[in-house]
């Protein structure tokens, strides 16, 4: 890993993350990736919504955008339309892009706006106080759900495929050198680019549904990820993995990816 | 040369005229047409148009694009206005400039989607939840909307604060033959001189606002709807917070003058006070009145807010009645009664069920000196 402070507003610090929060681990993994390709952060936007996740984008030394709730893709739309110069990133969580911004994220992804959205997957509303979302896994508790939750969650990779992202993917804040490598291909990607990353929110999801703190929600969310990898291989359904209560059960790294034309608001008259 | 046109393509052309390059909006009766304006207009001079998904993100579009250095606005009206009241709060916290379009329409809810109201007054005002400062001027003419386009977009950059444009139905239908000028005075946002180290994006060291750099120009900074310090970074401190509320309202109301017409009031015992399609009925209430040998005259309000509370004030010194006409059941009025402070009585003329206010019943309520009920 490179030193990124470079790339840090360490006077905004320290962060608003609870102790064995995975977000800083994803943060880094974003840097590196920055670092990598040798982004100008001049030229570099941030757009984030509201959420533990989002106020990452505060402690970077870039353009940062903190907008309302579930709103910042459609800020960075207009960003993007009127600059097209920019590089931008937008920085959501679960409930933050699927429930209240639902509708923004799936019209980005059908424009095939050239930017990037990182979707930081917890499971659960950590700024609110661990009240279930779009994403939490049937049976999982919440403060909203005492007794488990029980409703289906989102298979967020799905949605946006379907919603016309032409790069998709999904990656672990448990390993962050992958994690990085799929950040670079997301951002390199001329059009929509979704990553979904699962990460942790040990003070909620882990305390309520037993898993533990920061290091064990890592461990746990490897173990899904093999087993996973493991259930596919053997062409056998997922069904069946017995580690309550998964977050998604779904399979990691590049899902989707297409060139597809992109909108860019420029007509010729 | 003349140009017969509608209100609602009147305002299309002001905006470009001001150096408006962007327009994100959402398809809504009886503002539709200046969206369709703008999706011509723009690609014709170098701007862009999107239709977003709804007016929520509409705003957020705008807000998006004026921060990156681009002129911006986009139109609605009640119930896509009543979506905006976040992203309006949003844009006056975080101070960028932008211009939201409200072509007034029946209500509440869907209401009367193609009849003329002025039913969204004072939700111009009060609209999205905390303090904040609030500019919105209300056309009556087609040539007016273009004017107060061109101003609102000045106002706008001036003050780095949404700036609203309300007009009904009426007014955004109506088809004047105008004479549009070739060129209008435009402002822009005062922008850092290069090389600040650091940039304070929220610090006022003179005029009323601090300079906004574009994203992507050279300047990395924060912008955030939390309250935040003048490096634009989020704080809860009391004395911070309590400063950055009173700043932003004081911006404006601490250096807005009075924005209004005075038509034949010099010598009126009786003053209407009227604004959009309703002051068009008042001067021609006023003209048969005074046939009659009735000394009327109209205060019209040409930025509703802030209210020109000293301008009513002088009236109220100076005439025995005022007679408030509106398309709604009493909002301004209110205004109209506290900056008078009792110097003269107020009686109102309102009504809600979709249809005008005619001379007739202008001229009823100046003679028969009762309240009116629609």
């Amino acid at each position: 890993m490179t030193d990124v402070r470079k790339y840090l507003r360490e006077w905004a610090m320290p962060t608003v993350l609870c102790p064995g929060c995975a977000h800083g681990t994803v943060l880094h993994a974003f840097l590196d990736a920055v670092d990598e390709m040798q982004l100008d952060t001049d030229k570099l936007a941030m757009v984030a919504g509201i959420g533990c996740s989002s106020r990452l984008i505060g402690y970077v030394d870039m353009c940062t955008l903190h907008t309302t709730h579930g709103r910042a893709p459609a800020f960075a739309t207009g960003l993007k339309l009127a600059r097209p110069d920019l590089e931008v990133v937008v920085i959501t969580g679960d409930g933050d892009g699927l429930a209240i911004g639902g509708n923004h994220l799936i019209h980005a992804a059908r424009r095939n706006i050239d930017m990037t959205v990182l979707l930081f997957n917890n499971g659960i509303y950590g700024m609110t106080g661990g009240q279930v979302a779009p994403t939490t896994a049937l049976g999982a508790k919440g403060t909203t759900a005492p007794f488990g939750s029980s409703e289906a969650p989102f298979d967020p990779c799905k949605l946006m495929t379907g919603a016309g992202a032409s790069f998709v993917a999904r990656a672990l804040a448990s390993k962050p050198q992958v994690l990085k490598s799929v950040i670079v291909e997301a951002v390199t990607h001329t059009g929509f680019s979704f990553v979904e990353v699962m990460t942790t929110c040990p003070t909620y999801y882990g305390r309520y549904n037993g898993i533990g703190g920061g290091s064990e929600m890592l461990a746990w969310l490897n173990r899904q990820d093999d087993s996973v990898a493991i259930a596919l291989a053997d062409k056998r359904s997922v069904d069946h993995i017995s580690i309550p209560p998964i977050m998604t059960g779904l399979p990691t790294g590049v899902l989707h990816r297409e060139e597809r034309r992109v909108f860019t608001g420029r007509v010729s008259a | 040369m003349t140009r017969l046109i509608q209100g609602n393509q009147a305002c299309a052309l002001g905006a470009i005229a001001a150096g408006c390059r962007f327009f994100g909006g959402y398809p809504i009766t009886p503002s539709s047409e200046i969206a369709e304006s703008m999706a011509r207009l723009l690609p014709q001079n170098d701007g862009v148009f999107v239709q977003m998904e709804d007016e929520i993100a509409s705003l957020a579009s705008v807000i998006g694009a004026s921060l990156g250095g681009v002129k911006a606005m986009t139109a609605t009206s009640g119930p896509g206005f009543s979506l905006m009241q976040e992203h309006i709060g949003y844009a006056a916290m975080a101070e960028v400039p932008c211009v939201i379009i409200d072509v007034m329409r029946g209500g509440p809810s869907t209401g009367l989607p193609t009849s003329p109201s002025q039913g969204d007054v004072m939700q111009v005002r009060w609209g999205t939840h905390g303090d904040r400062p609030c500019i919105a001027l209300a056309p009556h003419s087609v040539k007016e909307v273009f004017d107060l386009t061109v101003e609102a977009f000045n106002l706008s950059e001036r003050y780095r604060t949404p700036v609203v444009v309300v007009y009904d139905e009426v007014v955004g239908h109506l088809r004047e033959g105008v004479d549009l000028p070739a060129t209008v005075p435009t402002i822009d946002r005062s922008k850092p001189e290069p090389g600040l180290d650091p940039y304070l994006p929220k610090a006022v060291s003179e005029g009323v606002v601090a300079p906004l750099a574009a994203f992507g120009d050279g300047y990395r900074f924060h912008v955030t709807g939390l309250t935040h310090d003048e490096r634009g970074f989020p704080t809860t401190d009391p004395t911070r917070a309590g400063a950055l509320a009173s700043r932003l309202q004081n911006k404006v109301d601490g250096s807005f003058v009075d924005m209004v017409e005075s038509f034949m009031l010099d010598d009126a015992d009786v003053a209407i006070f009227a604004y959009g399609i309703v002051a068009r009925a008042a001067k021609e209430a006023i003209r048969l009145a005074r046939s009659e040998g009735i000394k009327v005259g109209l205060l019209r309000p040409i930025a509703l807010w802030p209210f020109p509370t000293s301008s009513v004030h002088s009236v109220a010194a100076q005439v025995d009645r005022i007679v408030v006409a509106e398309l709604n059941l009493g909002q301004m009025i209110g205004e109209v009664e506290r900056a008078s402070g009792g110097l003269a009585q107020i009686t109102g003329l309102h009504k809600a069920d979709g249809s005008p206010i005619s001379p007739q019943s202008l001229l009823e309520a100046i003679t028969n000196r009762i309240e009116v009920a629609s």
